[in-house]
């Protein structure tokens, strides 16, 4: 009994944890989905929904829906066949005199008592004209769930070079994630299947640069892809990463550790080259350590920040990320619907790479905490 | 050395070429090339003039340098404690013989992968003080006058402070790995024992776990010192009112690229790199005698 109870306890913490974790995405998906008045309303709506009445017959879609508590009436302005919603109060002898304006001579269309059970209101429909009201019970209006998928489309058109932000972030991820395993894994295999003097001591100095912060080298990186004439170009980005970082190569030199050394030293009696061992035996063998490192520059790519706003000037050249701070910049505030549609574009196409590489990413992870 | 020796000597060498260029042309370069501009007065469009210890001193009187610094402490003593308790937590009780636990994985995890910039924009829109989720909330279990997030200079840093709780998903994972790794048998000797489930976890479970927490400790302490997209996305490059969430990385930022004081920012940098280094001498002699290394 006692275990039960317990274990129940588990699930309660586990369930109400990961509800709150998944709580912020699930939001952003459905902000993303909603039109704009829906994203502001109280209480929230969960559910991206549209309203439908009937009228004469037919069903119509609310645009825009107001509560009523007096006594009201429908009418029907005599002159231009207008149909509005008036309070009782502003008709007398067939003539409307509204709050600001002339009477006109209106014909009463039927009589909306003020009640509390059961409640009116009055609704605009989608098509008619901004002044054509007509009032429905609240209970009689029709909700439909119904997500704008539209909201997508007009986010990237608002961002205007969205696919170009797109196309840059492709670019710099496939660059750097070729970049930085071929390079790791040629600086690894240095560092581990051969064994030359010295080279414990440079792999200690290559440790030792993992110390060091970015702040401490970004200024005279700066200056000097400024010297070559790199700034408000995509290289700065993307050139480092050809020459080996050392914690992929730390990574990795763990890895190649574990394969014996036997099939190196069977490979160079039969003649090969020592870089044909590296190429036909050793990649091939460290797949996973390759997918991993591949896969964690990828994410870092896509979600740099920092160097994008330091190396990029003009907008045409923006990865995604900046291109969202810059969109958030200048329409931040009010357009929460757009936003939230554009940071689900950034953010949806990482959580699908998660599902489907969800092994690898795992044991990476585990791997760079634990062996670290 | 042997003709073998050297030529083993010569292909080393070439495998570790890319890493060579690299350290020499965007480690040590930079380094030193940080360590002169520091002393120097320098805005990138004429060379730099030596000024001596000027930037350093300067730091010392300069009331926007200690904020900064006070909000990054901040942020890192409360953030760093609270992270590592979630996700411990969280980890300890997914470590428990619970159904579903890759999914509350990768439930979990979720969050710490959402890209920055999109997850401060969640957050932005979740801490809005009008039509915000987290007031609704906090309306709706009585607290008639919720915060204003955003825009309240005390409740700035709690809201980055928040995100960044959101994001432990990442260290989560490597305490469950390292959880799983505890030998079973060691439960069971304690069990013979009678020990309670407490016990097992002060006197077990945190010991062979406990160079794993260091090491995400270590990692943590020098990552939030360098918090920069968070706080500069969600409140600008000025950190927000009366500059109660302007980071110090936010503020590096600030004098090399928008004041252009080059030399500042890099003294800047090696302040930093002192402190990050001091911290981790700090922490790895604190906690020396409670980490247990299996190996030793």
């Amino acid at each position: 009994m006692r275990r039960r109870i317990q274990k129940l306890v588990v699930y309660a913490i586990l369930l109400a944890g990961a509800a709150l974790f998944m709580l912020p995405l699930v939001w952003m998906i459905s902000t993303g989905l909603k039109p704009l008045d829906q994203t502001m309303s109280m209480p929230p709506v969960w559910l991206p929904y549209r309203l439908y009445a009937e009228r004469e017959g037919g069903t119509v879609e609310v645009k825009r829906r107001r509560s009523i508590e007096y006594d009201a009436v429908e009418i029907v302005v005599s002159e231009s066949g207008e149909r509005t919603v008036a309070p009782a109060g502003e008709i007398a002898d067939g003539r409307w005199t509204p709050p600001a304006g002339e009477a006109v001579a209106v014909r009463v269309a039927r009589r909306i008592p003020a009640t509390t059970d059961d409640p009116w209101c009055v609704v605009n429909p989608v098509g008619g004209a901004e002044t054509d009201w007509f009032a429905v019970r609240v209970s009689a209006l029709r909700k439909k769930v119904s997500p704008r998928w539209e909201n997508f489309g007009n986010a990237i058109k608002a961002m205007k070079y969205f696919p170009t932000y797109l196309k840059n972030t492709l670019i710099l991820c496939f660059l750097t994630v070729v970049g930085t395993v071929f390079s790791s894994a040629m600086a690894a295999y240095g560092f581990s299947r051969i064994d030359w003097r010295g080279r414990n001591k440079v792999f200690v100095l290559a440790l030792a640069t993992m110390m060091v912060p970015f702040p401490v080298v970004m200024v005279p990186l700066y200056c000097l892809f400024r010297w070559l004439g790199w700034i408000g170009t995509l290289r700065p980005l993307w050139v480092g990463t050809f020459f080996a970082g050392a914690f992929n190569v730390f990574l990795l030199r763990q890895f190649f550790m574990t394969i014996p050394k036997d099939l190196s030293d069977a490979a160079r009696v039969d003649g090969c080259s020592e870089f044909r061992i590296f190429w036909q035996i050793i990649l091939p063998l460290s797949r996973p350590a390759l997918m991993v490192v591949g896969l964690f520059q990828f994410m870092h790519t896509w979600n740099d920040f920092l160097g994008p706003l330091i190396y990029l000037t003009d907008q045409k050249d923006f990865t995604l990320a900046l291109g969202l701070q810059f969109f958030q910049s200048q329409h931040g505030g009010t357009e929460w619907h757009y936003l939230m549609a554009a940071s689900s574009l950034v953010a949806v196409p990482i959580i699908v790479l998660f599902f489907f590489t969800q092994k690898t990413f795992i044991e990476g992870i585990s791997m760079t905490g634990l062996k670290g | 050395m042997t003709r073998g020796e050297k030529q083993k000597l010569r292909v080393g060498l070439m495998f570790i070429s890319p890493w060579i260029v690299g350290f020499l042309g965007f480690t040590l370069y930079p380094v030193l090339a940080s360590i002169f501009y520091s002393f120097c007065d320098y805005d990138v469009l004429t060379s730099p003039v030596w000024v001596g210890a000027l930037n350093y001193r300067d730091m010392f009187t300069d009331a926007i340098f200690w904020k900064s610094l006070y909000n990054t402490v901040f942020f890192a003593a409360i953030a760093l404690p609270l992270g590592l308790v979630a996700s411990l937590s969280v980890a300890i009780l997914l470590n428990q013989s619970v159904r579903g636990r890759s999914v509350f994985r990768a439930v979990y995890f979720l969050p710490s992968l959402v890209p920055l910039v999109a997850g401060a924009m969640i957050w932005l829109w979740i801490l809005n003080g009008n039509f915000g989720l987290l007031n609704h909330g906090l309306k709706m279990i009585g607290i008639s006058k919720p915060p204003q997030w955003l825009t309240d200079p005390n409740w700035t840093k709690p809201a980055i402070i928040l995100m960044a709780v959101w994001g432990v998903g990442h260290s989560m994972v490597i305490y469950l790995a390292a959880l799983q790794d505890v030998p079973r048998s060691l439960y069971e000797s304690a069990d013979l024992d009678g020990a309670s489930a407490w016990t097992k976890l002060i006197h077990v479970t945190l010991p062979m776990i406990s160079p794993v927490i260091y090491f995400n400790l270590i990692m943590g302490i020098i990552g939030s010192l360098q918090v920069f997209a968070r706080p500069y996305v969600m409140l600008g490059r000025t950190g927000g009112v009366n500059r109660s969430a302007l980071f110090y990385a936010v503020y590096l930022y600030q004098n090399a690229f928008e004041y252009r004081q080059m030399g500042y920012a890099c003294a800047m940098a090696w302040v930093l790199f002192v402190l990050i280094l001091m911290l981790t001498w700090l922490a790895t002699r604190s906690t020396r005698r409670l980490i247990y290394y299996a190996g030793d």
